[in-house]
């Protein structure tokens, strides 16, 4: 295999071999290739279409930049929110990539607890999706309070009007919570990324990216007592983050369970928000690893056994969330308050029973075709399908948001609700806000964890004998076939 | 220049003349794989030096361990600054929203007693949220930090961050350096010792 069509080149690990561990790395015995598989990216010119997706993106969030400036300027009256529906677009924006962001941390700290191995391949850049998808949603409640300005009012700082915020307020639970998320993931994500930094900077050629690099990676250089440190402190870090995954988005389902309204004012909301927020993440994950394998040539690193565990865990949350809404329904009848009644089935045959369904069929319908191999292992059909699940969700969320408001308690306030231009010019332009930083992600920062990778090759086992020999005990030359069987050891088998 | 001593010039990997005048950080040994470096680990840690250090790619298992690493005391401290933030969250809302008195927190303030729907003023249950959060951030943060300040981080530059050789200990090299501030350290004896453990290549490391 020649070293350009290196990652290029589809492989099927997705069988599980008899008595042995599947590879989570493959056509590579050695850490050197690794690490060039990954730097590379960072070190080349992107390919071309790095470039085009990269303008696009820019113009996307230039539209963005206008749209918000000409909502602070004017007034909230510039979108389409009236009486009864104060809440639309922007809120089920916030929610939207509040719950695209679960699906990192769910990788980085979750997996990392369970001993799910295979996260090492996606962790890194299933992190960075969490991060900038956290700053997309932080802009929406940011802009949606009107007079942007007195945002800081959301804080508790000493001022001279002597004036607290109300701590009993879901509202200002989402603030600590939404801000506390956002900080632990930035620095579990940085603290991932020390040791691939100062690889960077080791193979930097350029005084610049020297410079940069290094600075970056704060005189990381490998020292097993650093490392020790550091492993408690991952580990520490993931395991305040699973509680915290869990908390935002029950803490952001408060929102709307705490009130009144019918159709939020329901105990289901928090596991349901939260299976809804792992759903769409993973969908997310898969709708950018796809592109990205293919792009930068990663698939011996994300490979088919990585997407096809995505996709089951896209099943299994996709049933949960199928689960939900018809115990949301059950309950509504079963309870026996005619408001609640009304809520649910104005839901799927009111006035926007079309959202209604667009989200059934994407949530629950299309992802079961999971079921089947054949689909979870073809790129097309998980492309298609992890698409449809983001459109789902986010109108999962315009319908919980939306149809509640509108049709409340008196039929005399009833209203529609009409997205403006710039509603739907700020929707439009956060995923440019977010598929910039993506993409300036990719191409200067490593995009997969390297020291973590390494770790899990059959190679870095200290007890299996040396890196260059151990396939020749098995009768396979090294360098040749891509070796399917690792042998299982024991200090791999956790 | 402590260390430098005349009797070590003759046994010399060390690249060059003129720098060999410089100060003597230590001696580095490159080893291939982890089988080797953990062999080699053992043997220095049993020969009884102290200033020594693994410098390996990834984390490689159990050689914290071989090396005679004892457990940080990391989580206790962790344990402790989030005990801080349980304790700063509950303070912070008990002040704020159920206090009458004054304060000086930098500037003199004063906190106000929110009755809303006839809820009792200690609503320890609606502030769980805000004290969870403040618990996790905090021992996140200090977790971090600490773990930072313990292994002397950040650094702008090390004495072996300018050896070319060693720039291979973040990609597929592992290197054991022993410094020259142990009290075991005597450069030919210590380059002797270093031969028998089986490296690949054995080269002295200046203080730059």
């Amino acid at each position: 295999m020649s070293n350009s069509s290196k990652g290029f080149i589809e492989t099927d690990n997705t069988q599980q071999p008899t008595g042995s561990r599947a590879p989570l790395v493959l056509n590579m015995h050695k850490f050197g290739e690794v690490t060039h598989q990954v730097c590379r990216i960072a070190e080349n010119r992107p390919p071309m279409a790095w470039y085009i997706a990269f303008v696009i993106c820019l113009g996307m969030m230039g539209f963005l930049g206008f749209c918000v400036t000409y909502l602070i300027f004017t007034g909230v009256g510039v979108w389409g929110l009236n009486n009864p529906v104060m809440w639309a677009y922007d809120i089920t924006n916030f929610v939207f990539w509040v719950g695209i962001g679960h699906a990192g941390t769910l990788i980085s700290a979750i997996l990392f607890l369970f001993r799910q191995k295979w996260r090492t391949g996606i962790n890194r850049f299933a992190e960075a999706m969490t991060i900038f998808a956290v700053v997309c949603a932080g802009l929406f409640p940011g802009i949606h309070v009107g007079r942007v300005w007195l945002a800081y009012w959301l804080f508790p700082i000493p001022n001279s009007m002597e004036m607290w915020p109300q701590f009993r307020s879901p509202l200002l639970w989402d603030v600590f919570a939404v801000s506390t998320y956002f900080t632990v993931s930035l620095v579990f994500w940085y603290v991932g990324m020390i040791p691939d930094l100062a690889t960077l900077r080791d193979r930097a050629k350029g005084r610049f990216q020297q410079f940069a690099y290094g600075l970056a990676s704060i005189g990381w250089r490998g020292s097993m007592r650093h490392w020790h440190r550091y492993e408690v402190a991952y580990l520490l870090l993931a395991a305040l983050a699973t509680p915290l995954v869990l908390s935002v988005h029950s803490v952001v389902s408060f929102d709307f369970a705490v009130s009144q309204v019918p159709g939020w004012h329901t105990t289901i909301f928090p596991p349901y928000f939260v299976a809804g927020a792992i759903f769409s993440g993973f969908a997310m994950v898969v709708s950018l690893a796809v592109p990205a394998r293919q792009l930068f040539g990663l698939k011996d690193l994300i490979t088919m056994r990585h997407l096809d565990n995505m996709n089951k865990i896209i099943l299994l949350t996709g049933c949960m969330v199928g689960y939900a809404y018809s115990m949301e329904f059950f309950i509504a009848w079963y309870s026996g308050a005619m408001y609640e009644k009304f809520a649910f089935v104005n839901r799927a045959f009111g006035q926007y029973w079309w959202a209604y369904w667009i989200m059934v069929s994407c949530n629950v319908i299309t992802p079961q075709l999971f079921w089947f191999k054949a689909v979870r292992t073809s790129i097309p059909l998980m492309f298609i399908l992890s698409i449809f699940v983001n459109v789902g969700m986010w109108f999962e969320r315009f319908v919980i948001i939306v149809t509640s408001l509108a049709n409340d308690f008196l039929p005399s306030s009833w209203d529609q609700f009409v997205p403006t231009w710039v509603d739907i010019g700020t929707m439009v332009g956060a995923f440019g806000l977010f598929g910039t930083l993506f993409l300036l992600f990719c191409r200067y920062l490593p995009m997969i964890a390297i020291a973590e990778v390494k770790a899990v090759m059959p190679e870095a086992n200290p007890h299996a004998g040396h890196a260059g020999s151990d396939h020749d005990d098995h009768g396979i030359p090294s360098g040749a076939v891509p070796a399917l069987r690792e042998p299982r050891s024991s200090e791999d088998s956790l | 220049m402590t260390t430098f001593s005349p009797q070590t010039q003759t046994s010399s990997p060390s690249p060059s003349p003129k720098s060999s005048l410089l100060p003597l950080y230590g001696m580095m040994a490159e080893f291939e794989t982890p089988a080797q470096i953990m062999e080699a680990a053992k043997k220095v840690n049993a020969a009884g030096y102290r200033f020594w250090d693994c410098h390996v790619p990834f984390p490689v298992h159990g050689l914290d361990k071989a090396m005679g690493i004892k457990r940080t005391i990391l989580p206790l401290l962790v344990f402790g600054a989030g005990m801080t933030g349980t304790i700063v969250g509950f303070c912070l809302q008990a002040f704020t929203n159920a206090a009458s008195f004054s304060i000086w927190a930098l500037v003199w303030v004063t906190g106000y007693p929110f009755l809303i729907s006839g809820k009792p003023l200690m609503s320890v249950p609606a502030w769980i949220p805000i004290i969870f959060e403040l618990t996790i951030l905090l021992s996140a943060l200090s977790a971090v930090g600490l773990m930072f300040l313990m292994n002397g981080l950040p650094r702008l530059s090390h004495p072996l961050l300018s050896n070319i050789r060693f720039r291979r200990a973040t990609d597929d090299r592992f290197f054991i350096v022993i410094e020259s501030r142990d009290p075991k350290f005597l450069r030919s004896k210590t380059e002797a010792f270093m031969k028998t453990l089986g490296a690949k290549h054995i080269e002295v490391v200046e203080d730059r």
